[in-house]
């Protein structure tokens, strides 16, 4: 279950890459995402996004400030809690994919519980039901190598879907794909939403930041503005 | 369903009834409790399937780096297969001949005097209950050259003896050619030749055609014998009959050596009897002796040289170790996107360098037991080479694997830990 209906929540996040003289990627940043968002995060590079995409999916430890996925507070957990986080709580989507080539996109799908201590048959129930939902389930025996980039990423977004994440994180999801292609990609997190997901996309499209009902824009490591749409 | 408000629109602000003061806002404050976090597991049964999956994906590398490790284990299984079937046949062939044949031979008296044993001596051993067969041989101050033109320093170390015409039965020797000295030949000059003395005075026939200078006299050559494994002092001497010996040469004959096949359950009765009977009036001169004894201390002196191949095997083994190393610290310089992505899933350090040493394991085993097989192969086709039964002990094989394993499982420690800290943002070079 998702605590208090709040998939994320980031209260006063400070992150500091050492330096001299350090490098302030995040600076006093609060949000919280409720559940069933879409949410974009943009601004120009350098404005801290990646390091917040980091920081939200707990690949990252904020310098100061606390993280809750999921209601779970991040701070005191050991290296092996974060993992757990990430594994049960968080769905990410990237750029570049991110698919093992020598896995066929069922398998690839499949992996996303394989840290779960769940049985393989059941894993790949589960990976055939979210690549139904991206629409590939015709697909679910090729490689990675034999799909186009677009279904690619449906693979990668079946993969972050497949273990029913309080929240998905996608960082430039349609960076790697013609413009046609990433609008496809763009319907197909929304219908998504529409489903209930909680989805965080990170990226410089401002054509993504108009189609989402609420926009964060970022600079300098710092929110300049977090406005919904009507 | 799979979502847990399927009818939410994005736009809602999620609140629930647990929590009513706080709207998610940027700023609202986290709240004070925490849910506890899921944990990452990975089944034991996953981990197999996930080491095989990155050797599946570079076959070659796998192959060649296995091959290291592949002919250490060779070496080894090869060296301790072969030295096992060698000995496994040195004692068949010892069963082959019997434990049961006990040699008499005069010692030294104190003085230090060769001590020759009495005339009587073979006879006496003879009426010892369990004794089946005894024979002499005699001694004969005389050499043998293959004609009489021969310098007599050239000996070729060919001793003459008068021998009995039982020693061929009391050995179970065979005859490479002709027939062994008999009733008939005795006192004649006839000769049988021992194997080594035949090639080295280079007669190959035994059919009484040719002629050996023996004690300044013409002999000719009646038989010559096979080696003989009990009794391989005699391969390099010349045997004469005893009359012979005696009228001809002018020789004493007395016995030097007398071997006794005994009944094969009383060998140490017989042996414990057959000082004092042999020589009664000095049996502590008498030196008792059981060839298959000898035989047994030589399979076991080849150890030495066993030790040395086995090093030579364990180095090419540790060879073998660092280039699974190296090819993992590779994989993981390769897979870091594969390592983040990994841990992005779920997957703790644990998991990670659990993949990587397993990984490294696996492509030991995978070498190791190709390369038992490969010993096991090279152990067979020398030991039909030598028609010998091959011989190689299953713990040695599963040691070959179980040794494979620990190597590889060292190997891939590093490379695993390197893997495993690696910080996954990096790993995935989103920042």
């Amino acid at each position: 279950m998702t605590a208090l209906g709040r998939a994320l929540e980031l209260a006063d996040v400070t992150k500091e890459h050492p330096g001299a003289p350090p490098v302030v990627a995040l600076r006093s940043v609060s949000l919280t995402v409720g559940e069933g968002e879409l949410v974009a995060v943009v601004g120009p590079s350098g404005s801290g996004k990646s390091t917040l995409l980091a920081i939200a999916g707990t690949l990252e430890r904020p310098t100061s400030g606390t993280v809750r996925v999921a209601g779970a507070a991040v701070e005191d957990l050991p290296d092996r809690g974060l993992s757990g986080i990430r594994g049960g709580r968080i769905g990410f989507v990237f750029q570049q994919f991110f698919l093992i080539p020598s896995l066929c996109a069922l398998d690839n799908v499949a992996c996303a519980l394989l840290y779960r201590g769940i049985p393989a048959a059941e894993r790949r129930r589960a990976a055939a039901e979210a690549l139904e939902r991206v629409g590939l389930a015709g697909r679910a025996r090729h490689r990675p190598g034999e799909l186009s980039g677009g279904e690619c990423q449906r693979v990668a977004i079946a993969r972050a879907l497949a273990g029913k994440p309080a929240i998905i994180l996608a960082d430039e999801p349609t960076g790697s794909l013609d413009t046609a292609t990433g609008r496809d990609i763009l319907a197909l997190l929304a219908a998504l939403n529409a489903d209930g997901a909680t989805i965080v996309v990170v990226t410089h499209n401002p054509e993504i930041a108009e189609a989402t009902p609420r926009t964060i824009r970022l600079r300098d490591g710092e929110i300049i503005s977090d406005g919904r749409s009507a | 369903m799979r979502r847990r408000r399927a009818s939410d629109t994005a736009v809602v602000e999620p609140s629930s009834a647990l929590e009513p003061s706080n709207a998610p806002e940027p700023d609202s404050a986290p709240e004070p409790r925490s849910v506890p976090a899921p944990r990452s597991r990975l089944l034991a049964r996953d981990i197999g399937p996930l080491a095989a999956l990155g050797l599946r994906s570079r076959p070659l590398r796998a192959v060649l780096s296995a091959a290291g490790v592949a002919l250490g284990i060779a070496t080894m299984v090869a060296v301790l297969g072969i030295s096992s079937s060698s000995r496994a046949q040195l004692v068949a062939q010892i069963d082959a001949l019997g434990t049961n044949l006990l040699t008499v031979t005069p010692g030294q008296s104190f003085s230090g005097q060769t001590v020759t044993l009495p005339a009587a001596a073979p006879a006496m051993v003879r009426r010892i209950g369990p004794v089946l067969a005894a024979s002499a041989i005699g001694d004969v101050n005389a050499n043998v050259y293959r004609s009489d033109r021969i310098p007599g320093a050239n000996t070729e170390a060919i001793t003459v003896y008068s021998a009995d015409t039982s020693l061929l039965s009391t050995l179970q020797g065979h005859l490479a050619r002709g027939r062994f000295l008999s009733a008939a030949t005795v006192r004649y000059p006839a000769v049988v030749l021992g194997a080594d003395a035949a090639s080295a005075l280079g007669v190959d026939r035994a059919d009484g055609s040719v002629l050996v200078w023996l004690g300044h006299r013409w002999f000719s050559v009646v038989g010559i014998l096979d080696r003989l494994p009990l009794a391989p002092e005699l391969d390099r001497t010349a045997l004469i009959g005893l009359p012979a010996a005696r009228h001809l040469l002018h020789a004493s004959g007395s016995p030097v050596q007398i071997y006794v096949r005994t009944n094969p359950a009383s060998v140490a009765a017989v042996q414990s009897v057959l000082a004092a009977t042999a020589d009664p009036a000095a049996p502590q001169d008498v030196a008792i002796a059981n060839p298959a004894d000898a035989l047994t201390a030589r399979a076991d002196a080849s150890a030495a040289f066993q030790g040395l191949l086995l090093g030579l095997g364990a180095v090419a083994l540790f060879v073998g170790g660092i280039g699974i190393a190296n090819v993992m610290v590779i994989a993981v310089l390769e897979r870091r996107a594969e390592i983040g992505l990994r841990r992005a899933l779920g997957a703790t350090r644990v998991h990670i360098g659990t993949q990587f040493v397993a990984e490294a394991a696996l492509l030991a085993v995978a070498g190791g037991t190709a390369g038992a097989v490969l010993g096991g192969f090279t152990t067979t086709v020398y030991a039909a080479a030598r028609h010998w039964n091959a011989v190689v002990p299953a713990p040695v094989l599963l040691a070959a694997v179980a040794i494979a394993l620990a190597l590889g499982a060292v190997a891939g420690l590093y490379p695993a830990l390197r893997a495993a800290r690696l910080p996954p943002a990096e790993a995935l070079r989103i920042i």
